[in-house]
Protein backbone atom coordinates (compact mmCIF):
# COMPACT_ATOMS: atom_id res chain seq x y z
CA UNK A 1 0.00 0.00 0.00
CA UNK A 2 2.71 2.47 0.91
CA UNK A 3 4.97 3.57 -1.88
CA UNK A 4 7.77 4.81 0.31
CA UNK A 5 10.33 2.86 2.23
CA UNK A 6 10.72 3.45 5.92
CA UNK A 7 12.54 6.56 6.98
CA UNK A 8 15.96 6.07 8.51
CA UNK A 9 15.73 6.01 12.29
CA UNK A 10 16.23 9.40 13.86
CA UNK A 11 15.85 8.26 17.44
CA UNK A 12 18.85 6.93 19.35
CA UNK A 13 19.40 3.27 18.60
CA UNK A 14 16.61 1.31 20.24
CA UNK A 15 17.34 -1.31 22.81
CA UNK A 16 18.19 -4.68 21.28
CA UNK A 17 15.03 -6.70 20.85
CA UNK A 18 14.88 -9.52 23.28
CA UNK A 19 12.28 -11.75 24.75
CA UNK A 20 10.56 -10.23 27.78
CA UNK A 21 12.77 -11.29 30.67
CA UNK A 22 11.26 -14.05 32.71
CA UNK A 23 11.23 -13.13 36.32
CA UNK A 24 11.11 -15.32 39.33
CA UNK A 25 7.74 -16.92 39.92
CA UNK A 26 5.83 -18.19 36.92
CA UNK A 27 2.59 -17.19 38.55
CA UNK A 28 3.45 -13.50 38.82
CA UNK A 29 1.74 -12.42 35.57
CA UNK A 30 -1.41 -14.24 36.54
CA UNK A 31 -1.52 -12.48 39.90
CA UNK A 32 -1.05 -9.13 38.16
CA UNK A 33 -3.82 -9.90 35.69
CA UNK A 34 -6.26 -11.45 38.12
CA UNK A 35 -8.10 -8.45 39.65
CA UNK A 36 -8.52 -6.46 36.44
CA UNK A 37 -9.41 -9.41 34.25
CA UNK A 38 -11.84 -10.68 36.85
CA UNK A 39 -13.48 -7.26 36.86
CA UNK A 40 -13.87 -7.31 33.07
CA UNK A 41 -15.14 -10.90 33.09
CA UNK A 42 -17.79 -10.24 35.72
CA UNK A 43 -18.90 -6.76 34.63
CA UNK A 44 -18.30 -6.89 30.88
CA UNK A 45 -18.37 -10.50 29.61
CA UNK A 46 -20.88 -11.98 32.04
CA UNK A 47 -23.46 -9.23 31.35
CA UNK A 48 -23.25 -10.17 27.65
CA UNK A 49 -24.23 -13.72 28.59
CA UNK A 50 -27.12 -12.44 30.68
CA UNK A 51 -28.20 -10.23 27.82
CA UNK A 52 -28.05 -13.10 25.35
CA UNK A 53 -30.25 -15.12 27.66
CA UNK A 54 -32.67 -12.22 28.20
CA UNK A 55 -33.10 -11.77 24.45
CA UNK A 56 -34.60 -15.26 24.10
CA UNK A 57 -36.87 -15.06 27.13
CA UNK A 58 -40.58 -14.48 27.21
CA UNK A 59 -42.83 -13.43 30.03
CA UNK A 60 -43.86 -10.23 31.70
CA UNK A 61 -42.58 -7.98 34.45
CA UNK A 62 -45.22 -9.22 36.89
CA UNK A 63 -44.84 -12.95 36.28
CA UNK A 64 -41.14 -12.94 35.59
CA UNK A 65 -39.23 -13.98 32.50
CA UNK A 66 -38.26 -17.51 31.44
CA UNK A 67 -35.85 -18.71 28.78
CA UNK A 68 -38.07 -20.11 26.04
CA UNK A 69 -35.63 -19.79 23.13
CA UNK A 70 -38.02 -17.35 21.61
CA UNK A 71 -35.87 -16.23 18.65
CA UNK A 72 -38.86 -14.50 17.09
CA UNK A 73 -37.98 -11.52 19.27
CA UNK A 74 -35.07 -10.89 16.92
CA UNK A 75 -37.26 -10.99 13.81
CA UNK A 76 -39.83 -8.73 15.42
CA UNK A 77 -37.11 -6.31 16.50
CA UNK A 78 -35.72 -6.10 12.97
CA UNK A 79 -39.17 -5.88 11.41
CA UNK A 80 -40.26 -3.12 13.77
CA UNK A 81 -37.10 -1.10 14.00
CA UNK A 82 -35.21 -1.46 10.71
CA UNK A 83 -35.68 2.24 9.91
CA UNK A 84 -33.90 3.15 13.13
CA UNK A 85 -31.06 0.74 12.32
CA UNK A 86 -30.64 2.20 8.84
CA UNK A 87 -30.79 5.70 10.25
CA UNK A 88 -28.10 4.90 12.83
CA UNK A 89 -25.76 3.62 10.16
CA UNK A 90 -26.54 6.49 7.79
CA UNK A 91 -26.14 9.22 10.42
CA UNK A 92 -23.03 7.68 11.96
CA UNK A 93 -21.51 7.06 8.53
CA UNK A 94 -22.18 10.63 7.37
CA UNK A 95 -20.82 12.05 10.62
CA UNK A 96 -17.68 9.91 10.26
CA UNK A 97 -17.03 11.15 6.71
CA UNK A 98 -17.65 14.75 7.78
CA UNK A 99 -15.29 14.27 10.74
CA UNK A 100 -12.59 13.00 8.37
CA UNK A 101 -13.08 15.89 5.93
CA UNK A 102 -13.14 18.51 8.69
CA UNK A 103 -10.58 16.90 10.95
CA UNK A 104 -7.85 16.14 8.42
CA UNK A 105 -6.96 19.78 7.65
CA UNK A 106 -6.80 20.62 11.33
CA UNK A 107 -4.65 17.57 12.15
CA UNK A 108 -2.40 18.48 9.19
CA UNK A 109 -2.21 22.06 10.38
CA UNK A 110 -1.17 20.99 13.89
CA UNK A 111 1.37 18.47 12.62
CA UNK A 112 3.12 20.51 9.89
CA UNK A 113 2.09 24.14 9.82
CA UNK A 114 1.43 25.28 13.37
CA UNK A 115 5.04 25.91 14.46
CA UNK A 116 5.11 27.41 17.92
CA UNK A 117 1.31 27.38 18.12
CA UNK A 118 1.18 23.59 17.98
CA UNK A 119 0.71 22.95 21.69
CA UNK A 120 -1.84 25.73 22.07
CA UNK A 121 -3.99 24.36 19.23
CA UNK A 122 -3.70 20.84 20.63
CA UNK A 123 -4.92 22.11 24.00
CA UNK A 124 -7.81 23.88 22.30
CA UNK A 125 -8.80 20.61 20.59
CA UNK A 126 -8.83 18.72 23.88
CA UNK A 127 -10.13 21.48 26.17
CA UNK A 128 -13.83 21.27 25.18
CA UNK A 129 -13.80 17.76 26.70
CA UNK A 130 -13.67 19.37 30.11
CA UNK A 131 -17.08 20.95 29.68
CA UNK A 132 -19.66 18.20 29.94
CA UNK A 133 -20.62 17.07 26.42
CA UNK A 134 -24.31 17.36 27.30
CA UNK A 135 -23.90 21.07 28.04
CA UNK A 136 -22.06 21.55 24.76
CA UNK A 137 -24.70 19.62 22.85
CA UNK A 138 -27.39 21.81 24.39
CA UNK A 139 -25.44 24.84 23.13
CA UNK A 140 -26.20 23.65 19.59
CA UNK A 141 -29.87 24.25 20.38
CA UNK A 142 -28.97 27.90 20.75
CA UNK A 143 -26.69 27.99 17.70
CA UNK A 144 -29.22 26.34 15.40
CA UNK A 145 -32.26 28.04 16.95
CA UNK A 146 -35.18 28.93 14.68
CA UNK A 147 -34.70 32.47 13.39
CA UNK A 148 -31.16 32.61 14.82
CA UNK A 149 -28.21 33.98 12.83
CA UNK A 150 -27.09 30.58 11.47
CA UNK A 151 -30.52 29.59 10.21
CA UNK A 152 -31.06 33.13 8.92
CA UNK A 153 -27.81 33.05 6.94
CA UNK A 154 -28.53 29.60 5.50
CA UNK A 155 -32.01 30.74 4.58
CA UNK A 156 -30.90 33.89 2.75
CA UNK A 157 -28.30 31.85 0.86
CA UNK A 158 -31.10 29.45 -0.13
CA UNK A 159 -29.14 26.57 1.35
CA UNK A 160 -32.18 25.49 3.33
CA UNK A 161 -34.23 25.26 0.13
CA UNK A 162 -31.78 22.71 -1.20
CA UNK A 163 -31.49 20.78 2.06
CA UNK A 164 -35.22 20.58 2.62
CA UNK A 165 -35.62 19.40 -0.97
CA UNK A 166 -33.11 16.67 -0.08
CA UNK A 167 -35.19 15.90 2.99
CA UNK A 168 -32.49 16.59 5.59
CA UNK A 169 -34.13 19.76 6.90
CA UNK A 170 -37.77 20.79 7.16
CA UNK A 171 -38.96 24.19 5.94
CA UNK A 172 -36.90 26.95 7.51
CA UNK A 173 -35.97 24.90 10.54
CA UNK A 174 -32.69 23.13 11.21
CA UNK A 175 -33.40 21.97 14.76
CA UNK A 176 -35.33 18.69 15.02
CA UNK A 177 -34.07 17.58 11.58
CA UNK A 178 -31.50 14.99 10.45
CA UNK A 179 -29.08 17.82 9.63
CA UNK A 180 -29.05 18.96 13.26
CA UNK A 181 -28.45 15.42 14.53
CA UNK A 182 -25.58 14.78 12.09
CA UNK A 183 -24.13 18.18 12.92
CA UNK A 184 -24.22 17.30 16.64
CA UNK A 185 -22.71 13.84 16.07
CA UNK A 186 -19.94 15.31 13.91
CA UNK A 187 -19.18 17.91 16.53
CA UNK A 188 -19.19 15.47 19.45
CA UNK A 189 -16.82 12.91 17.91
CA UNK A 190 -14.53 15.23 15.94
CA UNK A 191 -11.69 15.18 18.54
CA UNK A 192 -11.67 11.36 18.34
CA UNK A 193 -10.83 11.75 14.66
CA UNK A 194 -8.33 14.60 15.00
CA UNK A 195 -6.13 13.07 17.69
CA UNK A 196 -5.29 9.74 15.98
CA UNK A 197 -4.84 11.58 12.66
CA UNK A 198 -2.44 13.99 14.31
CA UNK A 199 -0.50 11.16 15.97
CA UNK A 200 0.10 9.37 12.67
CA UNK A 201 0.83 12.58 10.72
CA UNK A 202 3.30 13.77 13.33
CA UNK A 203 5.37 10.61 12.90
CA UNK A 204 5.96 11.31 9.22
CA UNK A 205 9.50 12.40 8.51
CA UNK A 206 9.43 15.92 7.04
CA UNK A 207 12.30 14.99 4.71
CA UNK A 208 9.92 12.74 2.78
CA UNK A 209 7.99 15.85 1.72
CA UNK A 210 11.23 17.48 0.59
CA UNK A 211 12.19 14.35 -1.29
CA UNK A 212 8.83 14.28 -3.07
CA UNK A 213 9.26 17.94 -3.96
CA UNK A 214 12.78 17.30 -5.25
CA UNK A 215 11.34 14.62 -7.49
CA UNK A 216 9.01 17.24 -9.02
CA UNK A 217 5.87 16.13 -7.23
CA UNK A 218 3.33 18.94 -6.95
CA UNK A 219 2.04 19.60 -3.42
CA UNK A 220 -1.18 17.75 -4.08
CA UNK A 221 0.66 14.77 -5.57
CA UNK A 222 2.93 14.71 -2.53
CA UNK A 223 -0.14 14.60 -0.37
CA UNK A 224 -1.84 11.89 -2.40
CA UNK A 225 1.18 9.64 -2.84
CA UNK A 226 3.18 10.22 0.35
CA UNK A 227 1.37 11.95 3.19
CA UNK A 228 -2.05 10.37 2.93
CA UNK A 229 -0.87 6.73 2.60
CA UNK A 230 1.44 7.20 5.56
CA UNK A 231 -1.43 8.56 7.65
CA UNK A 232 -3.66 5.55 6.96
CA UNK A 233 -3.33 4.07 10.48
CA UNK A 234 -4.66 7.36 11.85
CA UNK A 235 -7.48 7.40 9.31
CA UNK A 236 -8.52 3.86 10.21
CA UNK A 237 -8.45 4.29 13.98
CA UNK A 238 -10.02 7.74 13.71
CA UNK A 239 -12.94 6.53 11.62
CA UNK A 240 -13.51 3.61 14.00
CA UNK A 241 -13.32 5.81 17.09
CA UNK A 242 -15.93 8.07 15.48
CA UNK A 243 -18.24 5.54 13.87
CA UNK A 244 -18.60 3.11 16.78
CA UNK A 245 -19.76 5.56 19.46
CA UNK A 246 -21.81 7.56 16.94
CA UNK A 247 -23.78 4.50 15.85
CA UNK A 248 -24.89 3.74 19.40
CA UNK A 249 -25.47 7.33 20.45
CA UNK A 250 -28.91 8.53 21.46
CA UNK A 251 -28.06 11.83 23.08
CA UNK A 252 -27.79 13.90 19.89
CA UNK A 253 -30.89 12.37 18.34
CA UNK A 254 -32.80 13.07 21.53
CA UNK A 255 -31.61 16.64 22.21
CA UNK A 256 -31.29 17.95 18.65
CA UNK A 257 -33.68 15.68 16.74
CA UNK A 258 -37.34 14.76 16.69
CA UNK A 259 -39.32 11.53 16.67
CA UNK A 260 -38.42 11.22 12.98
CA UNK A 261 -34.70 11.12 13.72
CA UNK A 262 -34.72 8.38 16.34
CA UNK A 263 -31.72 6.09 16.15
CA UNK A 264 -31.30 2.56 17.43
CA UNK A 265 -29.81 3.87 20.68
CA UNK A 266 -33.02 5.80 21.36
CA UNK A 267 -35.09 2.65 20.86
CA UNK A 268 -32.88 0.58 23.18
CA UNK A 269 -33.03 3.31 25.81
CA UNK A 270 -36.82 3.65 25.70
CA UNK A 271 -37.44 -0.11 25.59
CA UNK A 272 -35.12 -0.66 28.52
CA UNK A 273 -35.80 2.30 30.80
CA UNK A 274 -39.38 3.34 30.00
CA UNK A 275 -41.32 0.50 28.38
CA UNK A 276 -39.38 -2.15 30.34
CA UNK A 277 -39.55 -4.63 27.46
CA UNK A 278 -36.25 -6.30 28.31
CA UNK A 279 -36.20 -9.08 25.68
CA UNK A 280 -36.72 -6.66 22.78
CA UNK A 281 -34.14 -4.24 24.19
CA UNK A 282 -31.63 -7.05 24.65
CA UNK A 283 -32.22 -8.37 21.12
CA UNK A 284 -31.82 -4.87 19.66
CA UNK A 285 -28.58 -4.25 21.46
CA UNK A 286 -27.27 -7.66 20.38
CA UNK A 287 -28.06 -6.93 16.75
CA UNK A 288 -26.33 -3.55 17.08
CA UNK A 289 -23.27 -5.20 18.65
CA UNK A 290 -23.07 -7.90 15.99
CA UNK A 291 -23.49 -5.34 13.24
CA UNK A 292 -20.74 -3.10 14.60
CA UNK A 293 -18.33 -5.99 15.14
CA UNK A 294 -18.95 -7.21 11.59
CA UNK A 295 -18.41 -3.76 10.09
CA UNK A 296 -15.28 -3.18 12.18
CA UNK A 297 -13.75 -6.56 11.29
CA UNK A 298 -14.45 -6.13 7.59
CA UNK A 299 -13.12 -2.60 7.63
CA UNK A 300 -9.89 -3.53 9.42
CA UNK A 301 -9.34 -6.42 7.00
CA UNK A 302 -9.91 -4.20 4.01
CA UNK A 303 -7.70 -1.39 5.16
CA UNK A 304 -4.97 -3.83 6.08
CA UNK A 305 -3.98 -2.29 9.38
CA UNK A 306 -4.30 -4.79 12.12
CA UNK A 307 -1.87 -3.30 14.62
CA UNK A 308 -4.47 -0.98 16.08
CA UNK A 309 -4.61 -2.41 19.52
CA UNK B 1 -3.65 36.65 -8.80
CA UNK B 2 -1.42 37.15 -5.78
CA UNK B 3 -4.46 36.62 -3.60
CA UNK B 4 -5.28 33.33 -5.32
CA UNK B 5 -1.72 32.15 -4.81
CA UNK B 6 -1.87 33.16 -1.15
CA UNK B 7 -5.19 31.34 -0.80
CA UNK B 8 -3.72 28.20 -2.39
CA UNK B 9 -0.73 28.24 -0.07
CA UNK B 10 -2.80 28.68 3.05
CA UNK B 11 -5.85 26.61 2.16
CA UNK B 12 -5.00 23.94 4.74
CA UNK B 13 -4.47 26.52 7.44
CA UNK B 14 -7.77 28.24 6.69
CA UNK B 15 -9.70 24.96 6.61
CA UNK B 16 -8.02 23.82 9.84
CA UNK B 17 -8.83 27.05 11.63
CA UNK B 18 -12.46 26.84 10.47
CA UNK B 19 -12.68 23.35 11.99
CA UNK B 20 -11.14 24.69 15.19
CA UNK B 21 -13.83 27.36 15.19
CA UNK B 22 -16.53 24.71 14.78
CA UNK B 23 -15.03 22.82 17.74
CA UNK B 24 -14.89 25.86 19.98
CA UNK B 25 -18.13 27.60 19.01
CA UNK B 26 -20.32 25.70 21.53
CA UNK B 27 -17.90 26.58 24.32
CA UNK B 28 -18.17 30.25 23.37
CA UNK B 29 -21.96 29.96 23.45
CA UNK B 30 -21.89 28.19 26.82
CA UNK B 31 -19.69 30.96 28.25
CA UNK B 32 -21.74 33.84 26.82
CA UNK B 33 -25.00 32.29 28.00
CA UNK B 34 -23.63 31.88 31.53
CA UNK B 35 -24.19 35.66 31.74
CA UNK B 36 -27.75 35.43 30.46
CA UNK B 37 -30.89 36.25 32.38
CA UNK B 38 -33.46 34.09 30.60
CA UNK B 39 -37.17 34.81 30.82
CA UNK B 40 -38.56 31.29 30.80
CA UNK B 41 -37.23 28.04 32.21
CA UNK B 42 -34.89 27.40 29.30
CA UNK B 43 -31.61 29.19 28.68
CA UNK B 44 -31.55 28.99 24.88
CA UNK B 45 -32.37 32.58 23.91
CA UNK B 46 -30.38 35.67 24.80
CA UNK B 47 -32.30 38.15 26.99
CA UNK B 48 -30.06 40.42 29.04
CA UNK B 49 -26.68 40.51 30.74
CA UNK B 50 -26.56 39.34 34.32
CA UNK B 51 -23.98 37.94 36.71
CA UNK B 52 -26.56 36.39 39.04
CA UNK B 53 -25.65 32.82 38.18
CA UNK B 54 -21.93 33.45 38.72
CA UNK B 55 -22.49 34.90 42.19
CA UNK B 56 -24.76 32.01 43.16
CA UNK B 57 -23.56 28.89 41.32
CA UNK B 58 -25.25 26.49 43.77
CA UNK B 59 -28.54 28.39 43.67
CA UNK B 60 -30.37 25.54 41.97
CA UNK B 61 -31.58 22.60 44.02
CA UNK B 62 -29.45 19.42 43.68
CA UNK B 63 -27.00 20.94 41.20
CA UNK B 64 -23.94 21.14 43.44
CA UNK B 65 -24.87 17.86 45.13
CA UNK B 66 -24.78 16.11 41.76
CA UNK B 67 -21.48 17.82 40.93
CA UNK B 68 -19.82 16.60 44.11
CA UNK B 69 -21.22 13.10 43.60
CA UNK B 70 -19.74 13.04 40.08
CA UNK B 71 -16.37 14.20 41.40
CA UNK B 72 -16.42 11.46 44.06
CA UNK B 73 -17.34 8.75 41.60
CA UNK B 74 -14.74 9.98 39.11
CA UNK B 75 -12.10 10.00 41.86
CA UNK B 76 -12.79 6.45 43.04
CA UNK B 77 -13.24 5.13 39.51
CA UNK B 78 -9.91 6.68 38.51
CA UNK B 79 -8.17 5.08 41.48
CA UNK B 80 -9.70 1.67 40.82
CA UNK B 81 -9.16 1.66 37.07
CA UNK B 82 -5.61 3.01 37.34
CA UNK B 83 -4.47 0.38 39.83
CA UNK B 84 -6.10 -2.55 38.02
CA UNK B 85 -5.11 -1.24 34.58
CA UNK B 86 -1.47 -0.63 35.49
CA UNK B 87 -1.13 -4.17 36.85
CA UNK B 88 -2.55 -5.59 33.60
CA UNK B 89 -0.29 -3.38 31.49
CA UNK B 90 2.82 -4.58 33.32
CA UNK B 91 1.76 -8.20 32.99
CA UNK B 92 1.19 -7.77 29.25
CA UNK B 93 4.50 -6.08 28.52
CA UNK B 94 6.79 -7.82 30.95
CA UNK B 95 5.69 -11.42 31.07
CA UNK B 96 4.88 -14.26 28.78
CA UNK B 97 1.83 -16.24 29.72
CA UNK B 98 -0.92 -18.35 28.24
CA UNK B 99 -4.11 -16.82 26.88
CA UNK B 100 -2.42 -13.54 25.98
CA UNK B 101 -4.65 -13.23 22.91
CA UNK B 102 -7.79 -13.71 24.95
CA UNK B 103 -6.65 -11.11 27.48
CA UNK B 104 -5.88 -8.65 24.69
CA UNK B 105 -9.31 -9.04 23.14
CA UNK B 106 -11.02 -8.77 26.52
CA UNK B 107 -9.29 -5.40 26.90
CA UNK B 108 -9.95 -4.25 23.34
CA UNK B 109 -13.64 -5.20 23.18
CA UNK B 110 -15.01 -2.65 25.70
CA UNK B 111 -13.41 0.10 23.62
CA UNK B 112 -14.91 -1.25 20.38
CA UNK B 113 -18.42 -1.60 21.79
CA UNK B 114 -21.08 1.09 21.55
CA UNK B 115 -21.69 2.37 25.05
CA UNK B 116 -25.40 1.64 24.90
CA UNK B 117 -24.70 -2.09 24.45
CA UNK B 118 -22.48 -2.26 27.54
CA UNK B 119 -24.95 -0.13 29.45
CA UNK B 120 -27.91 -2.34 28.61
CA UNK B 121 -26.14 -5.62 29.29
CA UNK B 122 -24.74 -4.43 32.61
CA UNK B 123 -28.22 -3.37 33.67
CA UNK B 124 -29.46 -6.85 32.75
CA UNK B 125 -26.85 -8.33 35.08
CA UNK B 126 -27.75 -5.98 37.94
CA UNK B 127 -31.48 -6.64 37.49
CA UNK B 128 -30.92 -10.39 37.48
CA UNK B 129 -28.80 -10.23 40.61
CA UNK B 130 -31.32 -7.93 42.26
CA UNK B 131 -28.62 -5.34 42.96
CA UNK B 132 -29.77 -1.95 44.19
CA UNK B 133 -28.91 0.66 41.55
CA UNK B 134 -27.01 3.68 42.80
CA UNK B 135 -23.53 4.82 43.79
CA UNK B 136 -21.99 1.33 43.78
CA UNK B 137 -23.41 0.18 40.49
CA UNK B 138 -22.26 3.44 38.84
CA UNK B 139 -18.78 3.02 40.31
CA UNK B 140 -18.54 -0.61 39.16
CA UNK B 141 -19.58 0.38 35.64
CA UNK B 142 -17.15 3.28 35.47
CA UNK B 143 -14.17 1.21 36.61
CA UNK B 144 -15.16 -1.36 33.96
CA UNK B 145 -15.12 0.98 30.97
CA UNK B 146 -12.15 3.12 32.13
CA UNK B 147 -9.94 0.06 32.67
CA UNK B 148 -9.16 -0.60 29.00
CA UNK B 149 -8.14 2.99 28.36
CA UNK B 150 -5.72 2.95 31.30
CA UNK B 151 -4.19 -0.34 30.08
CA UNK B 152 -3.63 1.15 26.62
CA UNK B 153 -2.02 4.33 27.97
CA UNK B 154 0.29 2.57 30.45
CA UNK B 155 1.19 -0.20 28.01
CA UNK B 156 2.41 2.31 25.43
CA UNK B 157 4.74 3.88 27.97
CA UNK B 158 6.08 0.66 29.50
CA UNK B 159 6.71 -0.77 26.02
CA UNK B 160 8.96 2.13 25.07
CA UNK B 161 10.99 1.64 28.25
CA UNK B 162 14.53 0.40 27.85
CA UNK B 163 14.73 -2.92 29.77
CA UNK B 164 18.46 -2.37 30.19
CA UNK B 165 17.72 0.31 32.77
CA UNK B 166 16.22 -2.29 35.08
CA UNK B 167 19.04 -4.70 34.39
CA UNK B 168 21.47 -1.93 35.30
CA UNK B 169 19.66 -1.36 38.58
CA UNK B 170 19.87 -5.06 39.35
CA UNK B 171 23.55 -5.15 38.45
CA UNK B 172 23.99 -2.40 41.02
CA UNK B 173 22.51 -4.73 43.64
CA UNK B 174 18.99 -3.24 43.77
CA UNK B 175 16.40 -5.77 44.89
CA UNK B 176 13.24 -6.34 42.84
CA UNK B 177 11.16 -4.05 45.05
CA UNK B 178 13.79 -1.33 45.01
CA UNK B 179 14.19 -1.62 41.25
CA UNK B 180 10.46 -1.29 40.79
CA UNK B 181 10.04 1.68 43.10
CA UNK B 182 13.17 3.62 42.12
CA UNK B 183 13.47 2.83 38.40
CA UNK B 184 10.40 1.22 36.85
CA UNK B 185 7.66 3.26 38.50
CA UNK B 186 9.21 6.71 37.90
CA UNK B 187 9.71 5.92 34.22
CA UNK B 188 6.18 4.54 33.85
CA UNK B 189 4.70 7.47 35.79
CA UNK B 190 3.79 9.70 32.80
CA UNK B 191 1.87 6.81 31.20
CA UNK B 192 0.07 6.08 34.45
CA UNK B 193 -0.75 9.77 34.89
CA UNK B 194 -2.09 9.99 31.33
CA UNK B 195 -4.25 6.91 31.91
CA UNK B 196 -5.55 8.30 35.19
CA UNK B 197 -6.42 11.67 33.63
CA UNK B 198 -8.24 9.95 30.80
CA UNK B 199 -10.15 7.76 33.27
CA UNK B 200 -11.15 10.79 35.32
CA UNK B 201 -12.40 12.69 32.29
CA UNK B 202 -14.29 9.65 30.91
CA UNK B 203 -15.93 8.85 34.23
CA UNK B 204 -16.84 12.44 35.10
CA UNK B 205 -18.49 13.04 31.74
CA UNK B 206 -20.11 9.65 31.26
CA UNK B 207 -23.79 9.77 30.53
CA UNK B 208 -25.04 6.72 28.63
CA UNK B 209 -23.78 3.97 30.96
CA UNK B 210 -24.71 6.03 34.01
CA UNK B 211 -28.17 6.69 32.59
CA UNK B 212 -28.85 2.93 32.54
CA UNK B 213 -27.23 1.97 35.83
CA UNK B 214 -27.85 4.84 38.24
CA UNK B 215 -31.38 4.11 39.43
CA UNK B 216 -32.53 7.37 41.01
CA UNK B 217 -29.01 8.60 41.81
CA UNK B 218 -28.24 11.86 40.01
CA UNK B 219 -24.72 12.56 38.77
CA UNK B 220 -23.85 15.86 37.11
CA UNK B 221 -24.45 14.64 33.52
CA UNK B 222 -27.72 13.09 34.70
CA UNK B 223 -28.68 16.47 36.17
CA UNK B 224 -27.97 18.22 32.87
CA UNK B 225 -29.98 15.57 30.99
CA UNK B 226 -32.91 16.01 33.34
CA UNK B 227 -32.75 19.77 33.05
CA UNK B 228 -32.91 19.54 29.25
CA UNK B 229 -36.43 18.19 29.84
CA UNK B 230 -37.49 20.37 32.78
CA UNK B 231 -35.68 23.64 32.16
CA UNK B 232 -32.00 24.54 31.99
CA UNK B 233 -30.73 26.77 34.80
CA UNK B 234 -27.99 29.28 33.91
CA UNK B 235 -25.84 27.73 36.63
CA UNK B 236 -25.17 24.75 34.36
CA UNK B 237 -23.36 27.09 31.98
CA UNK B 238 -21.45 28.65 34.87
CA UNK B 239 -20.14 25.25 35.93
CA UNK B 240 -19.36 24.27 32.34
CA UNK B 241 -17.40 27.48 31.80
CA UNK B 242 -15.57 27.24 35.12
CA UNK B 243 -14.50 23.65 34.39
CA UNK B 244 -13.19 24.69 30.97
CA UNK B 245 -11.13 27.55 32.44
CA UNK B 246 -9.74 25.45 35.29
CA UNK B 247 -8.75 22.67 32.89
CA UNK B 248 -6.98 25.03 30.48
CA UNK B 249 -5.15 26.73 33.36
CA UNK B 250 -4.03 23.35 34.72
CA UNK B 251 -2.69 22.26 31.34
CA UNK B 252 -0.92 25.59 30.77
CA UNK B 253 0.64 25.44 34.25
CA UNK B 254 1.79 21.90 33.57
CA UNK B 255 3.38 22.99 30.31
CA UNK B 256 5.19 25.94 31.90
CA UNK B 257 6.56 23.72 34.67
CA UNK B 258 7.57 21.08 32.14
CA UNK B 259 9.37 23.66 29.97
CA UNK B 260 11.24 25.03 32.97
CA UNK B 261 12.37 21.57 34.00
CA UNK B 262 13.60 20.80 30.53
CA UNK B 263 15.52 24.06 30.47
CA UNK B 264 17.12 23.31 33.84
CA UNK B 265 18.21 19.92 32.61
CA UNK B 266 19.71 21.37 29.45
Amino acid sequence: MTTVTDAPPLAPTPAPKERPPRKRGRLTPYWLLLPGILWLLVFFALPMVYQASTSVQTGSLEEGYKVTWHFATYWDAVADYWPQFLRSIAYAGTATILCLLLGYPLAYLIAFRAGRWRNLILILVIAPFFTSFLIRTLAWKTILADGGPVVGALNSLHVLDVTSWLGITAGDRVLATPLAVVCGLTYNFLPFMILPLYTSLERIDGRLHEAAGDLYAKPFTTFRRVTFPLSMPGVVSGTLLTFIPASGDYVNADLLGSTDTRMVGNVIQTQFLRILDYPTAAALSFILMAGILAIVTLYIRKSGTEDLV
Amino acid sequence: MAFVRWLKRHLVVIAGLLTLGYLLLPNVVVTVFSFNNPKGRFNYEWQQFSTDAWTDPCGVADLCGSLSLSLQIAGWATLGATVLGTLIAFALVRYRFRARGAVNSLIFLPMAMPEVVMAASLLTLFLNLGAELGFWTILIAHIMFCLSFVVTAVKARVMSMDPRLEQAAQDLYAGPVQTFLRVTLPIAAPGIAAGALLAFALSFDDFIITNFNSGSTVTFPMFVWGSAQRGTPVQINVIGTAMFIVAVLFVLAGMVIGNRRNRQKA
